[in-house]
């Protein structure tokens, strides 16, 4: 079973349908209990860094000590960024640590913050969840984005005045700032591929 | 590089899709499940929905209608109509919207821009803007479907949007909507030079070369049109071809 992680950021609907779309069992879960017993997990988010880390406070520490024992997480759009060590929105905020790295602010004049709409996806690396993306088109609504430590983490970006991290991935810890959920065929293949490693 | 969007609005009535011209004559067109879908297939890259149901008791069946497009359409999509609450964006939301749009409600109480973008996030606050030229050179918005006119100046009110947490603007020119004659590119110009957020054009499509005219001529990252994509006067993925053959980055299927 694929546990949504519901901690309080609203709409978790779509990610929910998505899964189940693709034929996987998928429940909204919120307790200790339920992280135990789900086989991995959807972060998904929208709205604040400093609001979401303090939603899922109660049960961060059994998530972490799930993912340290091989589950999977992915994480999508705010819930990417929560993987890293720290953002700067709004302030300066710890994350759960499990991607090296910090979240700024999109820094990109004369191009528009948020960064909204369809953009391409370049390949970087040779991670099997990658392959067959380069040049397809994924949504993004996001006015932070995450800055590797190492950008070897990265698998696939697109450029927006910077090359904007799409998605991450460090062994079990995968991060996607797009929504694949929204993303038409291309996002809910690699929503797939997600879902066929775990 | 981001691509420029491409809109179709679904106006719903009583779970029905219709559409009118100058906010007049309406007319019933489809399912709106249906047609999300088809609207998606093709390489819509974006779906509004507007609920133009006068009454309550059918508000429930459009919440339904959102909740079946949620899980049919895997592209954003966002409703506006009837919202006028901070409970009322949370029930659309949780329905599987990803934004919500704003007009009237707007209007009568700014706050609550500020509200919805500190509980859900600026990303899916959406001020939509109706405006009409006036005499004096500049434009006025309108409210309730475009028949009162407020006095605010349309320029002044995209701005205080943007100020207020508004992650996007959508802007219709009464002017222009439903005459086909193409989108108020002068209109849309004007908020673009002092809004830093993404403007979408609403109001004046007829042909594929009004997309391209709008693209090339004003610094708006989206088209929306309702009519010409319902009656099929301009597929969708042709349009797409063709902006893309005008030197238009935009996402083809």
């Amino acid at each position: 079973m694929i546990g949504v992680i519901d901690y309080g950021a609203g709409n978790l609907s779509s990610v929910l349908k998505a899964v189940k779309k693709l034929g996987y069992d998928a429940k909204v879960i919120s307790t200790a209990k339920e992280i135990n017993e789900a086989d991995a997990y959807i972060l998904p988010g929208v709205g604040a860094f400093c609001q979401a880390m303090e939603g899922i406070s109660q049960i961060k520490d059994v998530l972490l000590q799930n993912i340290s024992e091989g589950k999977y997480i992915l994480g999508i759009c705010l819930g990417m960024q929560m993987l890293f060590d720290k953002s700067y929105e709004d302030g300066e905020y710890d994350g759960l640590g499990l991607l090296p790295g910090q979240v700024k602010l999109l820094e990109v004049s004369p191009l528009k913050v948020p960064h909204m709409g369809w953009n391409q996806l370049v390949e970087h690396g040779d991670d099997s969840i990658a392959k067959g993306s380069d040049k397809g088109y994924v949504y993004f609504v996001h006015s932070y984005y995450a800055c590797p430590d190492d950008f070897n983490h990265v698998k696939l970006y697109s450029e927006y005045g910077v090359k904007v991290p799409a998605m991450v991935r460090r062994d079990n810890v995968i991060g996607m700032q797009f929504h694949p959920e929204k993303s038409g065929e291309t996002g809910m293949t690699l929503l797939k591929k997600f879902l066929e490693m775990v | 590089m981001i691509t420029k969007r491409i809109i179709p609005c679904l106006d719903v009535r009583g779970g029905r899709v219709v559409k009118g011209t100058k906010f007049e004559d309406i007319k019933d067109v489809n399912d709106p499940v249906e047609l999300a879908k088809k609207y998606s297939d093709c390489g819509a890259d974006e779906l509004v929905f507007y609920d133009i149901t006068a009454s309550c008791e059918k508000r429930d069946i459009f919440i339904d209608v959102v909740e079946k497009v949620a899980g049919e359409v895997y592209i954003p999509f966002t409703v506006g109509g009837g919202i006028s609450s901070i409970e009322d964006f949370n029930k659309v939301l949780r329905a599987g919207a990803d934004k919500v749009s704003v007009n009237s409600l707007a209007v009568k109480d700014k706050d609550i821009i500020k509200k919805a973008a500190l509980k859900f996030g600026a990303q899916c606050v959406v001020l939509s803007i109706d405006a009409k030229s006036n005499d004096k050179g500049s434009y006025d918005v309108y409210i309730n479907g475009g028949r009162t006119n407020t006095g605010l100046d349309a320029i002044e009110w995209a701005k205080e949007g943007q100020r207020l947490g508004a992650g996007e603007i959508v802007l219709n020119s009464i002017d222009t909507d439903g005459v086909k004659n193409g989108f108020d590119l002068e209109l849309l110009n004007r908020v673009c030079d002092k809004t830093s957020i993404p403007v979408i054009a609403s109001g004046g499509a007829g042909t594929k070369e009004h997309f391209s005219q709008l693209f090339k001529k004003t610094n708006v990252d989206a088209g929306l049109a309702a009519s010409v994509f319902h009656f099929g006067e301009i597929d969708i993925r042709d349009l797409k071809e063709y902006l893309y053959n005008q030197g238009i980055n935009v996402r083809r299927v």
